[in-house]
């Protein structure tokens, strides 16, 4: 069982290095251009950002739309950092690494006082607060003197880029993906199913509604940071509500409660207005229908909340494919949402 | 000293008293059965007993300790586990996952140990599943191991929830009505499950029921209440010919 469990490990791994390798030697030989190569990595940031809402969404099963607010925390504490870390001149790893780890701790922060509040209520009521919450961060940021208020913040170390921010959503996803297969993440998913009975089977359900959001929080603000480092500039406007829907829609395209889906989704839905950019006012339009057939026919997402796995795939492909079905099909194919 | 003690447990709500002056001693090892007809208050003793309603007054003891207003997860902890008239699983989980849930409190890595896969990771968690499959296997239940608990049938789906109610290694059992909605070969399927676990797991069992046979067959003491009172007490024989029983159930 635990060898089996560390040689899947490895093997994922192994794919991902490969995967990264494939990815470098494109961009070295220029198959991917630059601006590809941007587009790759804001997947990257989507990536993380989106799958640490899918915790809260999709795994905690609380409907939080202020998610770019955290974003927004993360983005600017990193960011305010790192300008002031630019004198000590570190090294890449280390000035990236401190800056991010400082967002995501203020961002986890920051969720954990607004989620001790907000997550006493439920479904549209915790939507709209974390919706007012995400705004309130917004406006905040926007009048403050030390964030640049309106005019925008600039001046930020440009050094994120294609191979850190590929190896940051590897890690990211990999702790979360550790948490949710762990007595943590299980008590986090028993919520979403019946907090009720969590509470009867000994679940501290209040504390890990917190363990879950602040967490969530914390990557996002993980996520934020990096974008800051890509853009090297930061203006409030950005982290909008819309922003939040975007992060949103992504998670349930991919289907809540699959981290993998989040990858694809992420994937499809940050290429896509970019590849379509040759249909200019059109573009919008087909990405709009794209999602309003996606909710028709597949309302579960695309992966539902399964999982995507390599090893299965390799090891047998036409049953894998049966799997994937099966544990991706939702209530409404399995006779009524009981 | 009993292991569960109540005494003189009533609840209000707004001027509706409820529960009135409820009390019961259960020992080690009983298997005690709560009767009454509907809307007598029967529900509403088990949330109280486990802390889902906080009573208006009354004690409330569960091994010498008060778990009056202690969270329901607290005195799961302190060995109360429940079920419910209506069927609370995860639905969306695999029946081992239901279990496994249910073995947090007896696992102890924190969250770092859990995301790093530190080898205190590995030890509970796969004593975690030998305990859950062994429990499964008790239950005959082994072979769903992977099944999503909602594609169970039902009678499998409330062998689960009792099994699941049994991780959390409680001193007292409590089912609120276990063989509604079965058929007479479910419930007598249940009938010996009970009483297998009651011989197996050493603990008391309270149940609430409504079908007669089931509580009048297993049950040892039976306390019968109506409109949140008392009004009989005794051994399933005394229950039979008890006059207001018969008054509660079938009128004057």
């Amino acid at each position: 069982m635990d060898f089996n469990n560390k040689k899947n490990y490895l093997f994922n791994l192994g794919a991902v290095i490969i995967f990264f390798v494939i990815l470098k030697l494109l961009m070295n030989g220029n198959v991917i251009n630059r601006y590809y190569q941007g587009i790759i990595v804001f997947i990257c940031i989507n990536i993380i950002v989106a799958g640490s809402l899918n915790l809260t969404l999709g795994f905690l099963g609380q409907l939080a739309l202020g998610h770019a607010g955290f974003m927004a925390v993360g983005a600017y504490s990193s960011a305010l950092l790192s300008i002031y870390l630019r004198s000590l001149e570190l090294p890449v790893i280390m000035h990236l690494g401190t800056a991010l780890l400082f967002g995501g701790l203020i961002s986890g922060i920051i969720g954990y006082l607004i989620g001790l509040p907000a997550l006493r209520l439920r479904g549209d009521y915790l939507a709209i607060i974390t919706l007012g919450f995400g705004e309130i961060i917004r406006v905040v940021i926007n009048n403050l003197k030390f964030t640049g208020g309106a005019q925008g913040l600039s001046g930020i170390p440009k050094i994120a880029n294609f191979t850190n921010a590929y190896w940051i959503a590897v890690v990211v996803l990999a702790f979360l993906y550790a948490l949710i297969r762990s007595r943590h993440g299980r008590a986090i998913i028993s919520i979403r199913e019946d907090e009720i009975a969590a509470e009867a089977v000994g679940i501290d359900t209040v504390k890990y509604k917190a363990l879950g959001f602040t967490i969530s929080a914390f990557f996002a603000g993980i996520g934020g940071g990096l974008f800051a480092h890509y853009m090297a500039y930061l203006d409030p406007s950005i982290f909008n509500f819309m922003k939040s829907v975007e992060i949103v829609v992504i998670v349930v395209l991919g289907g809540m409660g699959s981290l993998t889906g989040t990858i694809l989704a992420s994937a499809v839905l940050t290429s896509l207005p970019e590849l379509l950019r040759n249909f200019s006012e059109y573009r919008l339009l087909i990405y709009s229908f794209v999602l309003v057939v996606m909710m028709i026919f597949r309302p579960q997402g695309i992966f539902g909340t399964a999982e995507f796995s390599l090893k299965n795939l390799m090891s047998s492909p036409k049953g894998f494919m049966k799997k994937m079905k099966r544990d991706a099909s939702g209530d409404d194919l399995n006779g009524g949402g009981k | 000293m009993a292991l569960l003690e109540v005494n003189g447990l009533t609840i209000k709500f707004g001027g509706l008293t409820a529960v009135d002056g409820f009390n019961i001693n259960i020992e080690q090892n009983e298997l005690v059965g709560l009767i009454g007809p509907n809307g007598a208050g029967k529900t509403t003793v088990f949330n109280m007993l486990t802390g889902v309603y906080l009573p208006t007054e009354g004690t409330i003891n569960l091994d010498g300790k008060s778990v009056v207003g202690k969270k329901p997860y607290d005195i799961v902890e302190m060995g109360a586990a429940r079920t419910f008239q209506n069927i609370r699983l995860f639905k969306e989980l695999t029946v081992e996952d239901n279990v496994k849930i249910a073995y947090h409190n007896q696992m102890n890595y924190n969250l770092m140990q859990g995301l790093f896969r530190l080898p205190a990771f590995w030890k509970e968690e796969s004593v975690a599943k030998e305990n859950a499959m062994d429990l499964l296997d008790i239950f005959d239940m082994k072979m769903y191991a992977n099944t999503l608990a909602k594609n169970l049938p039902y009678g499998k789906q409330r062998k689960l929830e009792i099994a699941r109610a049994l991780a959390t290694k409680p001193k007292i059992l409590m089912l609120d009505e276990p063989a509604a909605g079965m058929n007479p070969y479910e419930t007598k399927e249940l009938m010996e499950t009970i009483h297998f676990i009651r011989d197996k797991f050493g603990i008391a069992i309270l149940l609430i029921e409504h079908d007669m046979s089931l509580v009048m067959g297993i049950c040892e003491k039976i306390t019968v209440i109506d409109y949140g009172k008392i009004i009989a007490r005794g051994v399933p024989e005394e229950i039979k010919s008890d006059p207001n029983v018969i008054k509660a159930y079938l009128g004057e």
